[in-house]
């Protein structure tokens, strides 16, 4: 029985919206308000975004809030590069030679079940907790989407260019730079969303963990502190540094599905 | 050719241990402070199992975390599911909720993990809320998208036939997006063992992430790489259980027949 039209007025669907945030934020405010539970175990949306505005000039745990995210920022960009550096020659390369593909795919199917923070006691003994550590905990989290985006981009090309170009007597390496990385571009783009969100979501874990700056460290050291309200505009500067990312990334993919239309080669 | 593929992964995983072997031996380039070789990682091995290590033995810190992630599955399954579901039969209320969701969803489950600690502190109440902020959202957006590409055909023949609401729910909503539930279930249980790992990382008084941490602070690469496997293997093994009441309960369906046979 969905709804017979499917279809909500706009004027109707934006009333019903405001009204869901004005519950939200509602209950959210009215819990501390009306004394149900105290301040400092559920601070308002009041005293989080006043604590976020503090936060942006007023040091905390030793650097102010967009020190801690450029700091987040570097390490991120760091391990997102390098997943992108190794997963995309590795995922073009094992679409093209089978052979490679059949010593790889084992491989990678045994480390597939282990989640990227389970790395970090291996990151930690092996890079320290400076950068190189963190660094080795994103690109864990952030190389397979881009690994299995490259290589199933690469496989989805149409057969017939590839053998058009090996019967012209095309080397390996044009095939590879002319064929299959143009064709698989859309699915590529579309593995480095992913990898860029699991990598955001990877850090903040390192973070939280073994690093001693960015902005998941705050957050521990706030919870330490039982500052509940720093905690909270950490999760809320968080969010909107993830949803940032999200929204250029998809504009890139956007943009790119118009230059190479939706994948295939053809 | 699969035959040969078979192999060549054989070959291939073979290989790899010959490496391990070599790398860590006393001629290989690997010290075993900072890799183990098989023979620590076997000791290492044997020595959780019997004695015991970061506070009991092998059995209780697999379980440990096994119990907290089919819990905490369980709780974001069901109430996820059933969210997605209401939110797929009515636009109307999909558009009351939908604001709210779309502003908690970016928020990465692992940041999730200090305010729950505060709240719940470290015991397992505080791991099954981060459980749940983490597998909630798949669930939530895999049941909707299910009940929205359900054709529209299927939809108009039982309403014409008079078919009530409750029957219609049960008979073609919920059947018809089944394999659609199930695409994000295997997302939400993945998630769930990421953040409870994560939040055993953190803190916590028993299970793998707990080991994981004993591990590294006794800097015992023997015992870390164990605590990875073991991780490996309980989530292999929570997917395969999954994958196969899927394909016990859906195995009628076009889709699922297709992977199986594929």
């Amino acid at each position: 029985m969905p709804d017979r039209k499917g279809f909500v007025p706009p004027a109707l669907a934006l009333g019903l919206g405001l009204a869901g945030l004005a519950l939200f934020f509602g209950i959210w405010e009215g819990c501390g308000a009306l004394g149900l539970v105290s301040a400092t175990f559920l601070p308002g949306p009041g005293a989080v975004f006043a604590d976020l505005a503090r936060l942006v000039t007023q040091p905390y745990a030793g650097a102010t809030l967009p020190a801690d995210l450029a700091a987040s920022l570097h390490r991120y960009a760091m391990g997102v590069l390098l997943a992108a550096l190794v997963g995309l020659p590795l995922g073009l390369a094992m679409g093209w030679f089978r052979l490679l593909d059949a010593v790889i795919t084992p491989i990678f199917d045994g480390l597939r079940f282990v989640p990227p923070i389970a790395w970090v006691p291996f990151a930690a003994l092996w890079f320290g907790t400076g950068i190189g550590g963190p660094v080795l905990i994103i690109f864990t989290g952030a190389f397979p989407p881009v690994l299995i985006g490259t290589y199933r981009g690469a496989r989805m090309i149409d057969p017939a260019l590839i053998e058009a170009a090996r019967m012209l007597g095309t080397p390996h390496r044009r095939v590879l730079t002319e064929i299959l990385l143009p064709g698989a571009v859309p699915s590529i783009v579309a593995g480095l969303r992913v990898a860029a969100g699991l990598g955001w979501q990877s850090l903040i874990g390192a973070e939280l963990i073994v690093v001693s700056s960015g902005v998941g460290y705050m957050m521990v050291q706030a919870e330490a502190a039982g500052a509940t309200e720093t905690v909270m505009a950490g999760i809320v500067a968080v969010g909107l540094v993830g949803s940032a990312i999200d929204v250029a990334l998809r504009a890139a993919e956007r943009a790119v599905r118009r230059r190479y239309g939706a994948g295939g080669g053809r | 050719m699969p035959a040969r593929r078979g192999l060549i992964a054989a070959a291939s995983l073979l290989g790899l241990l010959a490496l391990w072997a070599w790398a860590t031996s006393p001629l290989g380039p690997v010290s075993p402070v900072r890799f183990p070789s098989p023979a620590l990682v076997a000791a290492a091995f044997v020595q959780i199992a019997t004695v015991g290590f970061a506070g009991a033995t092998l059995p209780r810190q697999v379980l440990a975390s096994l119990f907290l992630v089919v819990e905490g599955f369980l709780i974001a399954a069901s109430t996820g599911t059933a969210l997605g579901l209401a939110m797929g039969v009515s636009r109307r209320f999909a558009a009351f909720v939908n604001p709210v969701f779309q502003l908690l969803r970016p928020i990465p489950p692992l940041a999730w993990i200090p305010l729950a600690i505060l709240w719940l502190g470290l015991g397992n109440a505080a791991k099954v809320l981060v459980i749940w902020f983490a597998a909630f959202v798949p669930a939530v957006i895999n049941a909707e998208t299910g009940v929205r590409e359900i054709a529209p055909h299927l939809l108009e023949a039982a309403r014409m036939l008079g078919t009530n609401r409750l029957r219609m729910l049960a008979e073609i909503v919920v059947p018809a997006a089944a394999p659609m539930i199930f695409t994000g279930l295997r997302l939400s249980l993945q998630a769930s063992w990421t953040t409870l790992i994560a939040a055993e990382l953190v803190g916590s008084f028993y299970g793998l992430g707990h080991v994981l941490n004993e591990a590294q602070q006794d800097i015992y690469p023997g015992m870390i790489f164990v605590g990875m496997a073991l991780v490996g293997l309980c989530g292999w093994l929570t997917t395969a259980i999954l994958a196969a009441i899927e394909q016990h309960l859906l195995g009628w369906h076009a889709s699922v027949r297709r992977a199986a046979d594929a």
